[in-house]
């Protein structure tokens, strides 16, 4: 069992906005992409954003990430106003992202790919303790190539990374996308012990069966915004909006 | 005999001049994905640079070893702060011509105020003199150039391969954005990593200094057959580049002693034979 008190921001603080998003918008180039977001996710939440694709979720992702430039508006984690910083100094006050396909290099083997990002605070996950999390990384640690592996086993080098950095506030885009149900499982187990022991999660997801396993609440974005969000026990009432936008 | 083995270490040293300067274009190219066509003039640089510190300071070969690809190194940097970072994410075109221009600029100054002619620079008298080997007389500053050239390849291909900071490097060629949002300071990576590459070509200048005479031209000479060493090695391939650049100065060396007239165009027929066969080079992936 991964320690308690070693995981980052234990729900101390729980209930508590930790990060407030204002009218964020965002362009790529000239394409006008995010037209004014709002929400926000509470100390020890799970939240994740459902839409369809191309809805923005991504991109809202990456713009509280900092890797789009041209964005406007407000982000405020912990207090703190991002819109202005640049990713990797984001990164340094606790943020991590779990990009869309994983993101796993090919020039690196599996242990430089899980050892790349730096530590950015005290009380990341030891090594010990990630192969505790996914027992497969272990014996896979000396495989050559990071995208020789499958692609779960990609996944959960794509998580394993981020939880050795000491961030507390994890962002996963689709981290369920062309995986087996069996791994699909074994990454809603993975949320719902991260969430118990402190974490702060932002899911991206359009597989809104395994979101609905592990989410505390909802955003649903359109067209680059917010147009509706609920609480997991308001999930049986919101029914008929989620098949109106999702079509699930 | 004593001819072919004396042609042989001209092809090791040329070799070493190769594979220093090819390294310093690969890493360049893999990282910031650009054709640093003002390589030969930066090497020139190193070259003068020890010149200068001999001449104007007193401070000898030694010290130009390591002040030289130091000093010319951050000049490499604040070319890379001030003009190549513009021409990130546009086609190689540009980067190619902007270097181009920087290297004509760079001769040409050069140029007005020394000439063409050659400047004398002495090999260190604790290089000097040579040993008989039975078969050959090896010339020990030559021997020494053949062995630090060796050393500096392995010590970098060691660096970018197997050391924490050559992840980062490896992994900031693939998805910058990505290495940044972990955490890491992309920007900077880049321009030390430039300025490594210029640092390596302008230590090929110092090494070479002795053996070839200092010359604004002296780089203008020898860059376009290091970027057939890298094409054949492979854009942006390390190891790549030091095996190709020692192998092709000692094919370069072998076709003189078997085929003079050869020699100036077997490393271009064999890059274009490469070129046909595998076009991402012997050692290059496709991308």
């Amino acid at each position: 069992m991964v320690d308690v008190k070693t995981a980052p921001d234990a729900p101390a603080k729980a209930g508590a906005p930790l990060l407030e998003i204002r009218d964020l918008q965002a362009w790529y180039g000239e394409s006008h992409v995010l037209h004014g977001i709002n929400f926000e996710v509470k100390t020890g939440e799970v939240v994740t954003l459902l839409g369809r694709n191309g809805a923005g979720k991504t991109s809202t992702l990456k713009s509280i990430m900092g890797m789009i430039p041209k964005r406007t508006g407000s982000v405020r984690f912990d207090g703190r106003e991002l819109i202005k910083m640049h990713s990797d100094k984001i990164a340094r006050l606790g943020v991590a992202i779990c990009p869309e396909e994983r993101g796993i290099f090919a020039s690196l083997n599996v242990h430089e790919n899980l050892m790349l990002p730096p530590t950015v605070r005290s009380g990341g996950l030891s090594t010990e303790q990630i192969f505790e999390l996914f027992p497969n990384l272990k014996e896979r640690l000396s495989s050559s190539q990071g995208t020789k592996l499958s692609g779960g086993e990609q996944q959960m080098l794509a998580i394993a990374r981020i939880l050795r950095t000491g961030a507390r506030f994890l962002m996963l885009d689709e981290p369920t996308e062309g995986l087996a149900p069996v791994i699909i499982q074994q990454i809603g187990r993975t949320i719902q012990r991260l969430k118990s022991e402190g974490f702060t999660i932002l899911l991206v997801e359009q597989n809104f069966r395994f979101a609905s396993t592990v989410a505390d609440r909802f955003y649903i974005v359109e067209h680059g915004k917010v147009i509706d969000g609920f609480a997991n026990s308001e999930l049986q009432a919101n029914m008929d909006k989620l098949h109106t936008y999702l079509g699930v | 005999m004593q001819a072919l083995y004396a042609q042989l270490l001209v092809g090791l040293i040329n070799g070493s001049f190769y594979a220093l300067l090819s390294l310093g274009l690969a890493v360049i190219f893999g990282m910031l994905n650009i054709i640093n066509f003002a390589h030969g003039a930066l090497y020139m640089m190193g070259a003068f640079c020890a010149y200068f510190l001999l001449n104007g300071l007193g401070l000898n070969y030694w010290y130009a070893l390591v002040i030289a690809p130091v000093a010319v190194g951050i000049f490499g940097m604040v070319l890379e702060r001030t003009l190549l970072r513009w021409l990130a994410g546009l086609d190689h075109l540009y980067g190619l011509l902007l270097t181009f221009g920087i290297a004509l600029i760079i001769q040409g100054v050069f140029q007005n105020y020394f000439g063409s002619s050659g400047l004398p620079y002495a090999i260190p008298s604790q290089l000097q003199g040579g040993m008989n080997l039975g078969f050959m007389f090896l010339p020990v500053y030559r021997g020494w150039v053949v062995v630090f050239s060796l050393v500096v390849c392995i010590a970098t291909w060691y660096l970018i391969e197997r050391t924490r900071l050559g992840a980062y490097l490896r992994a900031a060629t693939e998805n910058p954005n990505l290495v940044r949002a972990f955490g890491i300071n992309v920007p900077r990576m880049i321009t030390l990593t430039y300025g490594l590459g210029i640092g390596l070509a302008a230590l090929a200048g110092v090494l070479s200094a002795p053996i070839n005479q200092v010359r604004p031209l002296m780089g203008a000479d020898l860059i376009i057959v290091v970027f057939a060493v890298v094409v054949i090695g492979g854009m942006g391939s390390i190891m790549g580049s030091v095996i190709t650049g020692f192998a092709l100065g000692v094919v370069e060396g072998l076709t003189k002693y078997f085929y003079p007239e050869a020699s100036n165009t077997v490393v271009f027929v064999l890059m274009v034979l490469v070129l046909l066969v595998k076009p991402t080079g012997l050692t290059g992936r496709a991308t």
